[in-house]
């Protein structure tokens, strides 16, 4: 594919991305709201935007945490939710809130709530890994994904039976939400996906080589444990920081990066990019929906990404012959 | 004219059960309400005229049936609240909504309701911030109402060993919870101990050997609660004493607010009714 075709095509996915944060002010409470310039401008800057752009950076460091454990354990089927680092994630939230006093969120609590976050997202894939005994069976690896998500959730619900008073605070968080998203929210998510993404366009190489085979990348003389050990890192760091803000948002890691493989044409780095804009579209379009199908009530968006993903993953399963080798 | 001025500025201050103190210079004239039993306090002090949203839950009183309905305890519609342009928002102090009203600088007051001493404090903090003279009034009325339901019961009717299920899963009413404190105000005997706290989630079993001879749940949950294994020859099931709630009366047994003399009176006329029908 020409260079200029694939400019082309970065152009019209900005596009759609600034069409989708604009409908985002323009869908309100009470449904489509096309008054623009009668809006409150509270509610047009202190409630729209930031949840649109909110949702929009939440959706793109899910993507690229997905390209990232796509690529780095070579397996399709690898994204965020399933290799439990999001339900780890949810459990360092979970602690972090039982620490601090509720209700109080200041920007001290938010950083410890993403700290706690990422801290917890590193120990799930980590665990995922230790009880696979690696990534070279993908079977194993997504199996054992799973489980430490069931053993993480249970964590969970044992806060709130603990903590009894925590139960809306963390409930919001297990469906996905995103409608408290604040400009602090904001700044937190979009420092994080800068770092996670020159991190990841720096590492690409090793994503490039591995996707060759592991005796091929290895012939390269990459270091390539610690730098693959790197890049959980930054995948801990990307869904840490979603999660921290907007909850468990299942299956946008894992649709984002098949949606854009035909375009990237298997380039790393353009697979990387792309799929952390159709992250962010992904989930803002779904916030969209789920803004507005019930309007004036509005359901958790995270119902809304696990019914669209979970559908598209089926289709994905019956169209190819998805490898996974045992 | 300075006097003049000094009384018309006049704040109100209340401090909510966070501590937090909420400023208010005069009685505010567009309240929310995010929690039904807050609701119905707003309302027994007479001033359910200045609400103007409440969340899903609130149905009572039926007057409120047409204001905007705001979302539940964890999905409040931050965007729909914002537009209503509240100048006093009364929450659960546990809501994730607070700290988001409180950026957008809505005055926020939360409340923690768990026990009857609570909603006491509760309505007079409301009195104090709506400008309400009514809380003494309306708590007087929840006590006579107390009292009346207890005369209701006569000597073999008190004491007697109850269990209350608040949901199938199953939890139990403790004796910390104001459901517990009612039964406790009718001379019941509570079988749940005080040290498992307000509402615990139990071991059915444990239900079974405490054998109690009344059983209060919801109209709903009863065909499956005869089903559980050994749950027969409970002397309340096997004498069929149990009190079933309908929605509406679920709803005024379960919320802490003005409506709890009335929930005795429908706790004490199901005993009166069920132990003469079994006698």
């Amino acid at each position: 594919m020409p260079k200029h075709q694939l400019y082309l095509k970065l152009l019209a996915l900005f596009a759609v991305s600034l069409i989708l944060i604009a409908l985002g002010c323009v869908f309100g409470s009470t449904g489509i709201d096309w008054r623009f310039t009668e809006v409150d401008r509270t509610i047009l800057y202190e409630i729209r935007l930031p949840r649109s752009i909110g949702a929009y950076l939440a959706g793109a460091l899910l993507g690229l945490a997905g390209a990232i454990a796509q690529g780095l354990f070579r397996n399709p089927l690898a994204d965020p939710y399933l290799l439990g680092s999001a339900s780890g994630a949810l459990l360092g939230v979970g602690i972090i809130l039982c620490l601090s006093s509720v209700g109080e969120y200041s920007l001290v609590t938010l950083i410890g709530i993403n700290g706690g976050a990422f801290a917890g997202a590193l120990l799930g894939v980590l665990a995922a890994l230790l009880l696979a005994g690696g990534y070279k069976s993908s079977l194993r690896l997504l199996l054992s994904g799973v489980v430490i998500g069931v053993i993480f959730s249970a964590a969970n619900s044992l806060l709130t039976f603990v903590r009894p008073d925590l139960y809306q605070s963390l409930q919001s968080f297990m469906l996905g939400n995103t409608s408290l998203i604040t400009w602090n929210a904001n700044l937190m998510m979009g420092l994080a996906l800068i770092i996670s993404i020159l991190l990841t366009l720096l590492l690409s190489p090793v994503l490039s080589a591995l996707s060759l085979g592991e005796n091929t990348a290895r012939t390269l003389g990459l270091p390539l444990d610690q730098l693959r050990l790197l890049l959980i890192a930054v995948l801990a760091l990307a869904t840490g920081f979603a999660v921290a803000q907007t909850g468990l948002i299942a299956f946008v890691g894992l649709a984002a990066p098949h949606l854009v493989r035909h375009i990237s044409g298997g380039r790393q780095r353009v697979q990387l990019i792309l799929s952390s804009i159709a992250g962010g579209i992904l989930l803002l379009g779904s916030d969209l929906l789920a803004k507005s199908i019930f309007a004036p009530l509005e359901i958790p968006v995270g119902i809304v990404t696990a019914v669209l993903g979970g559908g598209y993953l089926l289709l994905l399963l019956r169209r190819e012959q998805i490898g996974i080798r045992k | 004219m300075c006097g003049f001025l000094g009384i018309s500025i006049a704040a109100v201050e209340v401090i909510d059960d966070r501590g937090k103190t909420i400023s208010l210079a005069s009685p505010p004239q567009r309240l929310i309400s995010l929690l039904p039993s807050l609701t119905e306090s707003i309302c027994a002090l007479g001033k359910c005229n200045h609400l103007v949203g409440v969340d899903r839950f609130s149905n009572w009183p039926l007057s409120l049936q047409n204001l905007p309905k705001l979302g539940g305890m964890s999905d409040s519609n931050l965007e729909a609240i914002v537009q209503l342009k509240p100048d006093l928002v009364m929450v659960d102090k546990s809501s994730p909504i607070i700290s988001r009203l409180e950026d957008l600088r809505i005055p926020v007051m939360a409340f923690e309701i768990k026990t009857m001493a609570d909603e006491e404090r509760t309505l007079k903090k409301l009195d104090l911030a709506l400008g309400s003279k009514e809380a003494g009034r309306v708590w007087n009325q929840i006590q006579a109402e107390i009292t009346r339901a207890n005369k209701q019961l006569d000597g073999s009717q008190k004491n007697m060993r109850v269990y209350f299920e608040v949901n199938a899963a199953p939890y139990a009413a403790g004796r910390s919870s104001f459901i517990g404190e009612l039964l406790t105000r009718l001379e019941l005997n509570n079988i749940i101990p005080e040290s498992l706290g307000p509402f615990p989630k139990i071991n059915p079993e444990f239900v079974v050997q405490a054998k109690p001879q009344i059983i209060m749940l919801s109209e709903t949950g009863v065909t499956d609660m005869k089903k559980r294994p050994g749950w027969a020859d409970i002397p309340a099931v096997r004498e069929n004493r149990i009190c079933t709630f309908k929605k509406e009366q679920s709803d005024v047994i379960v919320r802490p607010g003005p409506r709890m003399g009335e929930a005795a009176l429908i706790l004490s006329q199901c005993i009166a009714e069920k132990s003469l029908s079994s006698k």
